[in-house]
């Protein structure tokens, strides 16, 4: 019997309504063709408006020194060169536009005393370069963007799930999926398709995500038979709060640790001391008392070992927890009220340097962090790794197939820099949209095959047909977090990895056997096991790219290969779907830089 | 603190429902959103509820607790009366779709009517404009909101009186308050508010204000103000009676 489904049909589909779908998608409706938007939640709600530092933009507001060729070059230098260059010149180059753009659409940055928009500083970037909203830049940027949207002739499609891109030859035709509030299918026919449906995150135990990260472009591009690239390169933020449970992974502000917030495990010892990079050492301050210094602005002294690069200090907290010097709910203390002891009024100054992290801990945690250390460990963060793309484009290695922002890799190579995410979604949003219309407009329509909609709905419906006597998707997915926490997280072994794999292959098996009880309206069991796939895709991904690369670099430590390997550094990796439905894993060298761009990299290094 | 807890949660849909009890294991520092998933995983796996961040930043997953609009991430169980069954339902303002999930697809409508920024011509020749920080705060404080509608589900004229048709909700007016605003907006809203948005239906209960998880204070900042624009441009008394003589 065949299955019911509404249709629609439009030039541009674009998958997500975060900051790079709504982006992508306002362009290609200012390109004159018909857009569709297709997102699993409400809109707004998207995980951009969690973004909290910055967008990164070259405006020179407050340094004049700053322009795109330092900013380029510190994000090449972020990525440990395995960055698409073009991507990274493009970005560089585009972002402070795409800021300028926003004021002109209303929103409200924090302004300099010469009434223009004011930036922070952030690590890794040479200059003040954020452009920010106290602490809600994210929140600011998605609003911008969807109130301006929603006068700019997109039709939107709340809360509903896309299950299968849908193919004719090789070519993207449109899409398939479901109301997550009806229950209903939905065909969405396009002669191009956007895919920005952010990251991963939810395939770890402990994450700074919401739940929509499960990984669903990476793939669907995948099984498309696009080719995703650096999926190994995941980054961990060091400091996520651990308890209450509720919050696990919640983001704690590198700020505290600016305002001179240490470092301390079980035993009471400042750790990060025992551990300094030979690279960092001319850097770091070799005592507390230089340390302290630094943090109250003398510029004599040097930084705190606590203010390390993010995969440094991330791998130091693990070390210490697995040693048995964690604190009692897995992580390590993060300590700022001990600054009673050098300045007075210390918890007035606290509350007047961190009022949101004052609130998030006495809110959610019941604790002062004025008067008692936090407990924190590392948070899964964000996805480097993603759909590869052409770089002025954002089209995939399948026709009509387009993605943008964390769905898309290239920009932050092995590691990103803060603030460069928010400047990534507006700049190859914009280009993803102005590219994918003027696909629209040169290759008409693919043509559905309904085969491959019977397929899908079929394999959708599956859950139904096993019932309360299958697998419970919820347990499914806690074991793959916990597993992939646990194995393939900040600090990787080949043996670990490879039980992973195992482990992975197991839960497939398991998840093909889901049962869902009652109807299709609104039933967050079957939504749960449609990410299911997806995430077990994304898993295997990542894993296997972290099998394969044998060095350390950026986001991706191997204890069993602790160094850095400059034959590693020209490849990047590329995975794939074979012919026989194998997970393919294969080296493609990374981008020649032109001589130009090789010479800003040498001169700024 | 108490080992485990009952939660009387209404599910049903538009055609109606009733209250079923779960009792589950409870940790400390659970929020009342923790013990909704727990019960998805072990008792209730179609349990509709709606959510996102899990963080208090994007309003998804607003419910009434023991009778109060509150976002269910951000509630504590420590915060509530565990010797009691923690009553859940969804929102009273908008139509059931099933379970704790509600059908706020109004509010994107409302939105839609409201006339869009438009900004005064730049400033600068390169196209930008110079605004002044304390200029942009008042503005700062509406854009907090991070759309919840909580103030809409407590709001009198929608909850009691369903003038959905009529009234646009203390959300909105913050909306319209931001753009009426906004340093660089050049539209005027202000017959609107009168004729289509009927602003004088709201009599200032602060209810919306009291619920806001953002601490947006609406009453007093953003729908007085409003009030007091409608005033001056339609019922100023001196110009009333000039236009009389």
């Amino acid at each position: 019997m065949s299955v019911e489904y509404q249709e629609y049909s439009y030039d541009v589909l674009v998958i997500g309504a975060g900051g790079a779908g709504l982006r992508a998608a306002i362009e290609a409706a200012a390109c004159g063709v018909k857009v569709g938007v297709v997102c699993k939640s409400l809109l707004g709600k998207a995980h951009t408006v969690m973004a909290e530092g910055g967008v990164a933009a070259a405006l020179a507001n407050v340094d004049d020194r700053d322009n795109w060729k330092v900013h380029f070059s510190d994000t090449m230098r972020g990525g440990q060169y395995l960055n698409n260059c073009r991507m990274a010149e493009l970005h560089a180059k585009e972002a402070p536009d795409r800021v300028r753009e926003l004021e002109a659409w209303g929103a409200l940055f924090d302004r300099t005393k010469d009434g223009r928009i004011l930036q922070r500083n952030f690590g890794g970037h040479r200059y003040p370069r954020l452009a920010h909203v106290g602490d809600r830049t994210g929140l600011e940027m998605i609003r911008t963007l969807q109130d301006h949207g929603i006068h700019a002739g997109m039709e939107v499609h709340m809360e509903c799930t896309v299950v299968s891109l849908l193919m004719d030859s090789g070519r993207v035709a449109g899409a398939f999926g479901y109301d997550r509030e009806k229950g209903h299918f939905i065909l969405w026919r396009a002669k191009a398709v956007v895919l920005a449906t952010g990251g991963i995150g939810r395939a770890f135990k402990i994450t700074s995500n919401s739940w929509e990260y499960t990984g669903d472009g990476h793939a669907l591009a995948y099984r498309a038979g696009a080719e995703l690239l650096d999926m190994e390169f995941v980054q961990f933020h060091p400091t996520g709060m651990v308890w209450p449970i509720s919050v696990r992974g919640l983001l704690v502000t590198e700020g505290v640790r600016g305002e001179g917030g240490v470092l301390r495990n079980s035993e009471g010892k400042r750790f990060m001391f025992d551990d300094i990079p030979d690279l960092y050492k001319e850097q770091t301050a070799d005592s507390e008392e230089e340390g302290w210094r630094y943090t109250q602005g003398d510029k004599n002294a040097r930084r705190p070992p606590e203010l390390l690069t993010r995969d440094h200090v991330a791998r130091c907290i693990n070390r210490e927890v697995k040693a048995g010097r964690g604190s009692p709910h897995g992580g390590v203390y993060l300590d700022i009220a001990w600054i009673k002891e050098r300045i007075p009024k210390a918890a007035e100054h606290i509350k007047r340097k961190l009022p949101s992290m004052y609130h998030q801990f006495k809110q959610l945690a019941g604790l002062d962090i004025t008067k008692e250390p936090m407990e924190i460990g590392p948070t899964t963060h964000y996805m480097m790794g993603g759909v590869r793309v052409d770089g002025d484009t954002q089209m995939s290695t399948v026709p009509g197939l387009f993605a943008a922002g964390e769905t898309a890799a290239g920009l932050h190579g092995a590691n990103r820099l803060g603030g460069n995410s928010l400047s990534d979604l507006l700049v190859f949003g914009k280009r993803a949209g102005q590219f994918a219309a003027e696909f629209a407009k040169q290759n008409g329509a693919g043509a559905v095959d309904d085969g491959q909609i019977q397929a899908a709905a079929k394999s959708a419906l599956e859950p139904f047909e096993v019932g309360p006597a299958g697998e419970n998707p919820y347990t499914i997915q806690y074991e793959l977090q916990d597993f992939m926490q646990e194995l393939v997280g900040i600090v990787r072994l080949e043996d670990e990895m490879e039980r992973a794999l195992g482990l992975i292959a197991g839960l497939e098996k398991r998840a093909a056997r889901v049962g869902i009880t009652n109807h299709r309206q609104y039933n967050n069991g079957w939504h749960t096991a449609m990410d299911l796939p997806n995430m077990l895709t994304v898993s295997e991904a990542i894993t296997r790219a972290a099998l394969l690369r044998k060095e350390s670099r950026g986001a991706q430590f191997r204890e069993d290969y602790p160094n850095k390997d400059a034959e590693w550094g020209k490849y990047n990796i590329a995975v794939r779907r074979g012919g026989e439905g194998e997970m393919l894993v294969e080296r493609r060298p990374v981008p020649v830089a032109p001589d130009e761009l090789k010479k800003i990299i040498e001169e700024m290094k | 603190m108490a080992t485990q807890a009952m939660f009387r949660i209404w599910r049903g849909d538009a055609n109606g429902g009733g209250f079923s009890d779960y009792t589950v294991p409870i940790d400390d520092g659970m929020v009342v959103l923790d013990a909704v998933h727990r019960i998805q995983a072990q008792q209730a796996p179609d349990l509709a509820v709606r959510w996102n961040c899990k963080a208090g930043k994007c309003g998804s997953c607003s419910a009434e607790i023991n009778g109060m609009p509150k976002l269910m991430c951000m509630t504590r169980l420590s915060d509530l009366n565990l010797e009691m069954p923690v009553i859940l339902e969804p929102m009273h303002a908008f139509p059931p779709i099933r379970d704790l999930v509600t059908d706020v697809s109004w509010n994107f409508r409302v939105k839609k009517t409201i006339k869009k920024f438009r900004p005064r011509t730049p400033d600068a020749p390169d196209g930008t404009w110079r605004m002044q920080q304390a200029d942009v705060d008042r503005v700062q404080e509406f854009r907090k909101c991070i759309e919840c509608f909580l103030c809409q589900d407590v709001c009198h004229v929608l909850r009691e009186h369903h003038k959905h048709e009529e009234f646009i909700g203390p959300r909105f007016l913050v909306y319209v308050a931001a753009l009426e605003m906004h340093p660089l907006d050049t539209e005027d809203r202000v017959k609107d508010l009168k004729d289509k948005y009927n602003i004088g239906y709201c009599n200032i209960t602060t209810c919306c204000r009291q619920v806001c998880p953002e601490f947006i204070t609406i009453t007093e900042n953003a729908i007085i103000p409003l009030k007091e624009r409608v005033v001056d441009q339609f019922f100023d008394p001196l110009k009333k009676l000039l236009h009389i003589l």
